[in-house]
């Protein structure tokens, strides 16, 4: 089954004496940018949610040009509808669960939302976080936050999941009570998903398409 | 409702102290969170200077401050007399000249508290916003605002203190009128400075002690009630 690329990435950037340049193309289901640390995989990650503004580059999503700094386009990252899923979670320490899960709702795009989009039931189900909904981040465990992380992130009705080591943070029990949440996340949700990790077993048993990045640059890909 | 262990004097200048203090508090908050704003995340030349400046009062004599406001603002002055011509703003010898008085000397305290509260403000929390599709105005509606609140309140608190116990600046720019520039600290040099007025200064000294620690156990209060909110 080939599918039209829905996600091409080019990028030179420049960080102190680390250089980013890499080139690749993703489609549907989950893509892995694995490497090692430091090697610029949330630079890349940055640049597609408009976080950072590369020296050079051009990002096209679905047809969709977000960046093109050939003919001056840079869309704004809160237009973008990428969601976010942040390797520390980010949850908003003044708002409960629910109030965090709903943030993103308010700005979601409405013919998306309209078409049959995610509702907080639907989230709440797949994550398992119905029994969190009133409490403040401050009171959930690290696992318990990266759900919500997720969770907020696909309520905004993303048309793009990147995901930056949403794992890294957990130890081993808090990672196999997520793994299968992020499969079934995979299968369930029509979202295509950026998958950011160094560790080889999460990889394999998310990702169907596998970058590999080495010192700024994408080394070669394989397929699952 | 007027005490009666109070002259009806006393009562006014405690009122008026009250007034011109919750005035110049609510007149420069507009502007202390602008300038924090701009001093804890703004790039731009000239920002040293600019820090200094609004620093200046906690620095300067308050006399000097209170000369430099009857230079400027004074009724024949080139800003006063803009004011009072396009305006009808007219700050010299009136309570409104108390209260800008108050405010820029409450100036640098709440500007410092506000800015860094701004500070302490995890930035990565606004860029989970923008990726969520708010935009800059509302991520500092419904990220920033509330974070800062409690350094907001304690700047408010901090110049409202300062405010009802300004009294250089104030007595040089709009001098001691009874009924209209005469707050509490002026109304007890006032008493300090004709035979037999220690009683009155007394019972305004009592008064000042309890504004100030209500002032303080109040914003405390509100402060825990916000902080329970906010703190991460």
């Amino acid at each position: 089954m080939s599918r039209p690329d829905r996600l091409e990435v080019a990028l030179y950037h420049r960080l102190g004496d680390f250089t980013i340049d890499i080139a690749f193309r993703t489609d549907s289901g989950a893509t892995a940018l694995f490497g090692p640390s430091g090697s610029g995989k949330t630079t890349v990650l940055h640049a597609i949610a408009g976080l950072l503004r590369p020296e050079r580059g051009r990002i096209v999503f679905d047809g969709r040009v977000m960046l093109d700094t050939a003919s001056s386009v840079f869309v704004q990252p809160y237009r973008r509808e990428v969601g976010y899923v942040f390797q520390d979670a980010r949850l908003f320490p003044h708002l409960t669960v629910r109030q965090n899960l709903l943030f993103g709702r308010f700005f979601a795009h409405r013919q998306r939302r309209r078409n049959g989009g995610m509702t907080l039931e639907n989230v709440v189900g797949l994550l398992g976080i119905d029994h969190i909904l009133s409490r403040r981040p401050v009171n959930l465990s690290g696992g318990e936050r990266q759900r919500v992380a997720i969770g907020r992130a696909l309520l905004a009705e993303p048309c793009m999941l990147l995901m930056d080591e949403p794992l890294a943070a957990l130890d081993a029990a808090r990672k196999a009570e997520i793994l299968p949440v992020l499969e079934r996340l995979r299968d369930v949700s029509r979202v295509p998903i950026l998958y950011v990790s160094h560790d080889v077993s999460e990889v394999s048993r998310i990702a169907n398409n596998v970058i590999m990045m080495e010192n700024g640059r994408a080394g070669e890909r394989w397929q699952s | 409702m007027q005490a009666d262990w109070l002259t009806s004097e006393e009562w006014t200048a405690v009122r008026l102290s009250l007034l011109v203090a919750s005035t110049a508090v609510a007149a420069s908050l507009p502007f202390g969170m602008l300038l924090a704003y701009l001093l804890a995340r703004g790039r731009f030349y000239g920002k040293t200077l600019l820090d200094t400046v609004v620093h200046l009062p906690l620095i300067l004599p308050p006399v000097v401050t209170g000369y430099l406001l009857l230079l400027s603002f004074g009724r024949k002055a080139p800003i006063g007399a803009f004011l009072a011509d396009n305006f009808g703003i007219v700050f010299s010898f009136r309570w409104t000249g108390a209260a800008l008085a108050c405010a820029v000397m409450g100036f640098p305290f709440m500007v410092r508290a506000i800015r860094l509260s701004i500070e302490a403000v995890d930035r990565k929390l606004e860029a989970a916003a923008l990726t969520l599709g708010a935009s800059p105005p509302f991520v500092f509606i419904a990220v920033t605002l509330p974070l800062i609140l409690p350094g907001i309140i304690a700047g408010m608190v901090l110049s409202f203190a300062k405010s009802m116990g300004e009294f250089g600046a104030t007595i040089t720019f709009v001098s001691n009128i009874p009924g209209e520039t005469q707050t509490l600290p002026s109304a007890i040099y006032t008493f300090t400075q004709v035979p037999g007025g220690d009683a009155g200064a007394m019972r305004l000294t009592l008064i000042s002690i309890a504004i100030s620690m209500a002032a303080l156990i109040g914003s405390e209060m509100l402060a825990r009630f916000v902080g329970r909110h906010v703190s991460s």
